[in-house]
């Protein structure tokens, strides 16, 4: 079975620290993955709202481009990325569901030399890393407990909404079970599923804004060491804008938000530039206990 | 009575356009529109309807009945983040969140959309930098957007630029695909031909 990463365009950038960590954890769990050459944009959920079907040609040429590796075999392909995820399940879904845009995205597949029919499976890390390395593995890879470490597991919406394959819909807990094996202690909270407030953080502040600081004085209010997230849309969000939303709403709320795959990686015990802790705006410190 | 003003604020039957429930229907994804029941799950799970005026559920009665100016105009299908709750939550299992896209590629089409909303904005320097590059680069696109929408909004997101450069977690630098950008511009123009050979409206 072959495993293709399709990091999306936010790894390369302002989400650098969920590639580093991710690539760094797999490598520790001796599950390498290879980055698919040449890929493009997935398109987000901006293109849907501008033109649906350039949308799916453009996430459909990802997933041709990735079906050619699996040699007639079923390719993986891993999107860390909630919304790449969501784009490219939703584009595989909506090529088989409706006729016309089935149809259209082959045709423009073929004008360019491509083409795709639907070998590949779409997984998201944290799916990969539950069920294809299994927490036993992971358990059995931890060096360093994340004991007294307490954790907000924060999955944001496109993670398990619409599609989730492998987590449930109302209640994940994917991350909860995973950040448990690495000896953290997770709280259970309504708003894990509830939206950060995605664009509307740049676009219109007031309402994008209020999403995410209502996320994290829930948080806060739990007393958690850390926010761990599985976007990077989230994560920026949630920390980057702590300033803003702490003058706004004239309450302090300083708290560490980073990947899942970050935290994971303290307790396997690797060092922090390599997970990339060193581009979180706020400190993530390893509890007392750890050090 | 000199000098009073009679308004009508409501619309006359004549008044609405009965292709416009039609058209946003046969749109994929929307195809359930007319099964909703009105409970207002949807409004009630949406994380922004607060906000919203009018909230989803109006938002599709007033599709159905052909309030097609009221709802093209309206901010609640700019608010929608794309979180799908409603679609999941809905008991009749209308993809609301493929009607409220649907609804904003038509607003965009006709020219409709609020002036004061920047989404629109961002969304054509998103798919203009897609095309070019392959790839999206979240500052340059940000920044195209508060440019063209709020340029004074540019000095209070120094601070964060800055610290993001810092931090290498934003290049000044264009992010490229690697490979064959003439491929992606040769699909991406394939589709173009093809929805402009499809009625408008109809995206068939």
């Amino acid at each position: 079975m072959s495993f293709l990463y399709y990091p999306g365009c936010a790894l390369k950038s302002s989400s650098k620290g969920y590639e580093e960590s991710l690539l760094a954890v797999l490598g520790q769990l001796n599950f390498p993955i290879q980055e698919l050459p040449d890929w493009s944009c997935c398109g987000a959920t901006t293109y849907m709202g501008i033109d649906e079907k350039k949308a799916f040609a453009l996430a459909a040429r990802n997933l041709a481009l990735a079906e050619q590796f699996g040699a007639g075999e079923t390719v993986h392909l891993v999107a860390p990325c909630a919304a790449c995820y969501l784009v490219l399940l939703k584009t595989q879904k909506y090529m088989a569901e409706y006729e016309s845009i089935g149809r259209t995205i082959s045709a423009a597949l073929n004008a360019v030399g491509l083409k795709y029919e639907g070998r590949v499976r779409v997984r998201h890390a944290l799916d990969v890393i539950i069920h294809d390395i299994g927490l036993g593995e992971v358990r059995a890879a931890v060096r360093r407990p994340l004991e007294g470490m307490k954790v907000a597991c924060y999955y944001g919406c496109q993670v398990a909404r619409p599609f989730a394959e492998f987590d449930d819909q109302h209640r994940p807990r994917s991350m909860d079970d995973l950040l448990r094996a690495c000896g953290a202690e997770t709280v259970d909270w309504p708003a894990k599923v509830t939206c950060c407030g995605a664009m509307l953080t740049g676009t219109i502040e007031q309402v994008g804004q209020r999403r995410s600081y209502m996320i994290l004085h829930e948080a806060k209010r739990r007393g958690v060491d850390v926010v761990a997230t599985a976007c990077p849309l989230c994560q920026f969000n949630l920390e980057c804008f702590q300033g803003p939303m702490s003058r706004r709403y004239g309450d302090e709320v300083k708290v560490p938000v980073g990947y899942f795959t970050q935290v994971m990686g303290m307790a396997l015990g690797l060092d922090d530039r390599r997970i990339g802790l060193d581009r979180l705006f706020i400190p993530l410190w390893r509890p007392v206990a750890m050090v | 009575m000199a000098g009073l003003e009679i308004q009508r604020k409501v619309k006359y039957q004549e008044e609405l356009d009965l292709e416009f429930p039609r058209q946003v229907a046969a749109m994929p994804g929307a195809a359930d529109l007319n099964r909703c029941i009105q409970c207002g799950t949807c409004s009630a799970t949406c994380p922004v309807s607060v906000y919203m005026d009018p909230t989803p559920r109006r938002l599709v009665a007033m599709t159905r009945a052909g309030f097609k100016e009221e709802v093209l105009q309206s901010s609640t299908i700019w608010l929608c983040a794309s979180c799908y709750s409603c679609t999941v939550e809905c008991p009749k299992g209308i993809k609301i969140t493929d009607i409220m896209y649907a609804l904003k590629r038509r607003a965009i089409e006709e020219g409709v959309y609020p002036r004061w909303l920047p989404i629109p904005v961002l969304a054509r320097e998103f798919f203009r930098k897609v095309r070019q590059t392959g790839r999206s680069n979240e500052g340059q696109i940000a920044t195209a957007m508060i440019l063209k929408t709020n340029p004074l909004k540019l000095l209070r997101q120094i601070p964060l630029g800055l610290k993001l450069l810092w931090k290498g977690r934003m290049s000044l630098l264009t992010e490229r695909m690697s490979g064959d950008r003439e491929q992606l511009q040769d699909l991406l123009d394939y589709v173009d031909r093809q929805n402009h050979q499809a009625a408008p409206g109809t995206e068939a």
